[in-house]
């Protein structure tokens, strides 16, 4: 299926410690994402491929409000977060790095390794395993700009530039 | 007809220029404040403002505190002081407090807070300035840059909690414990919501005691926590030399606003309450961890080293000695602070029981001050927050507790309720 990554499937209360351990937050972007999950899964930053879909319960990210944590998952190339809820500063975190952070109640239908296609900006999320299609609330507009820009700074690099050049 | 609103509704209505708001949509609001420490702040922006190419939008509702890493302990944070300073010399930044105390202390000291206003600030217990009828949150260090170059963020409208506070605390309780029972109660997963406090014991209390409502809304998860102003607010934004605007008390919810959820709390029935390791969560009565061995007592922090947190304590240790075998240190959480209980007393009477007393800043309370333990340790502190490894070595056992229990344990060297020894100070008296 075109756009399909594979599932990673977490559970509830994942926190910013398990995404990004502090004690190895002096390494650079690259190393420290090879640390991301390990303490749940010690195989997961080697074997994610780009496109990959990671699944989590309640609460996603809580804990700090170190951007590191959703740095280290768009730096494996994880396309998506789908989670029950998130933490306000992880979801606001996501977005502003660029990485699709969506609230899907139904994450329990997801198995490890299904094939999954999310579109954002759409609400939708289908199972390719399962055959499944789900409609979840889509990322409104406002942040999807900051998305397809590629994060927050890239947006405003283009804001500023425009001012720059209207004026 | 408008609709009837919460007061964080109203508040993100200002800031976003419109009448009407419903939770769940996005708006983009004007921030009226925007504040951030010497962790969060210039050493995280300078780079990306560069790289942006611009400046502050208004540097004078700027606030830059330096707080964490103060005062230097190596080479490294002395050189995050020394760009923190450059900073705000470069970017004209005039509201710069170098160590005068913790930043959610100084915005209502130096009377930066007022009923109404959208404040953003780079570090998560920002929620403390809410007590002041502020809509008061944390970002991280992309959103602040943002904030700090556009004066803009965006919101997602939040639904409400309504959490009232009925009855009257007891002596000896004290916010903190309404707090951790909430943490206990209401769990920390209240992301996207705003927390609303009243009821009657809430307009019974401090400024200092509502403050620590609204800092631990953040352990709740929730975007702020809202006190809507009454006299008691206003009496101290004047003595603090800040601005009362004649319109300060219509900052409330309406009546009949919709809330997403309800909450009643006995005050009455409220004990002490002991948050064990390593979550606010894990909180219960006093009674459950009597006679846990600690090795160090800790007065400190945003939430729990205010001047009437060490009055707490000073009740308690007055004419007692720390125990052998524990240590209390005590941070004050402003250099104002310092210098009120060295004026009234309060600082002899804690170091005559033997406390000893640290530098105004975050300290130990972000692991990067002094007062830090070792594995194996045990540590009863007036913080907000018991992580794992948040207080020195991860396998050091945290406990959370208000300054009364603080002082308590320092004297008997085990977890103690403090209303026995406030009632055998009564008796002495
Ligand atoms: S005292 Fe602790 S909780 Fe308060 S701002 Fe400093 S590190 Fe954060």
């Amino acid at each position: 299926m075109e756009g399909a990554g594979r599932a990673w499937v977490f559970g509830d209360n994942i926190d910013t410690d398990v995404l990004a351990p502090g004690f190895l937050m002096k390494l650079p972007a690259e190393e420290l994402a090879k640390h991301c999950l390990e303490a749940v899964d010690p195989d997961f930053a080697r074997n994610v491929a780009p496109g990959d879909v990671v699944v989590g319960g309640e609460n996603f990210g809580l804990g700090s409000s170190r951007e590191q944590a959703a740095i280290s998952l768009k730096v494996l190339g994880v396309r998506a977060v789908l989670a029950k809820s998130f933490a306000r500063i992880f979801y606001r975190n996501a977005i502003n790095i660029g990485l699709p952070a969506l609230f899907f109640p139904d994450v329990d239908e997801i198995t490890a390794g299904d094939r999954i296609v999310v579109d954002a900006g759409a609400g939708r999320i289908v199972n390719g395993v399962t055959d499944k299609t789900y409609s979840v609330a889509p990322i409104p507009d406002h942040l999807m700009h900051v998305i397809a820009a590629g994060g927050l700074m890239p947006h405003l690099k283009t804001r500023f530039a425009t001012q720059c050049s209207e004026a | 007809m408008s609709q009837k609103r919460t007061l964080a509704q109203k508040i993100i209505a200002k800031a976003a220029g419109c009448e009407d708001v419903k939770p769940g949509e996005i708006l983009v609001c004007k921030v009226d404040l925007a504040m951030a420490h010497d962790s969060s702040g210039p050493r995280r922006w300078r780079p990306r403002l560069e790289e942006l190419g611009t400046g502050l939008w208004d540097p004078d509702k700027v606030v830059i505190v330096s707080d964490h890493y103060v005062p230097a302990v190596d080479a490294e944070s002395a050189s995050i002081l020394k760009l923190t300073r450059e900073f705000a010399r470069d970017y004209g930044v005039k509201h710069f407090y170098d160590m005068r105390g913790i930043c959610h202390a100084i915005l209502p000291e130096y009377g930066h807070l007022r009923p109404g206003l959208f404040v953003a600030g780079g570090d998560s217990h920002t929620p403390m300035a809410g007590a002041f009828g502020c809509y008061a949150a944390g970002y991280g260090a992309t959103d602040m840059t943002a904030i700090a170059a556009t004066g803009e963020t965006w919101v997602m409208v939040p639904e409400t909690i309504r959490v009232d506070i009925d009855g009257r605390l007891g002596d000896g309780v004290a916010a903190k414990d309404v707090m951790l029972s909430l943490c206990r109660d209401l769990g920390m997963d209240n992301n996207f919501r705003a927390v609303e406090y009243g009821g009657g014991a809430v307009a019974a209390m401090s400024m200092s005691e509502r403050m620590v409502l609204s800092n631990m809304a953040a352990e709740l998860g929730a975007e702020t926590g809202l006190i809507a102003p009454d006299e008691t607010t206003l009496a101290h934004i004047r003595a603090a030399g800040g601005v009362v605007e004649p319109d300060a008390l219509q900052w409330r919810s309406d009546e009949g606003a919709d809330y997403c959820k309800s909450y009643h709390l006995d005050a009455n029935e409220l004990s002490p309450q002991i948050a064990a390791p390593h979550s606010p969560a894990n909180a219960a009565s006093v009674a459950v961890h009597a006679g846990t061995p600690v090795d160090q007592c800790y007065i400190g922090a945003c939430v729990g080293a205010k001047l009437e947190d060490l009055q707490m304590a000073a009740r308690v240790l007055k004419g007692r000695k720390v125990a052998d075998g524990t240590r209390l240190l005590v941070a004050p959480s402003s250099a104002k602070t310092t210098e009120a209980a060295a004026k009234d007393g309060t600082l002899s009477v804690l170091t005559e029981a033997g406390a000893v007393i640290m530098p105004s800043g975050c300290g130990a309370c972000a692991g990067m001050g002094a007062g830090l333990l070792a594995a194996g340790e045990t540590c009863l502190s007036s913080t907000n927050r018991n992580f794992k490894g948040r207080m020195g070595h991860k396998e050091a056992n945290v406990y959370l507790g208000s300054p009364y229990s603080v002082a308590a344990a320092a004297v008997a060297g085990v977890i103690a309720d403090p209303r026995e020894m406030l009632a055998g100070a009564k008796e002495a008296a």
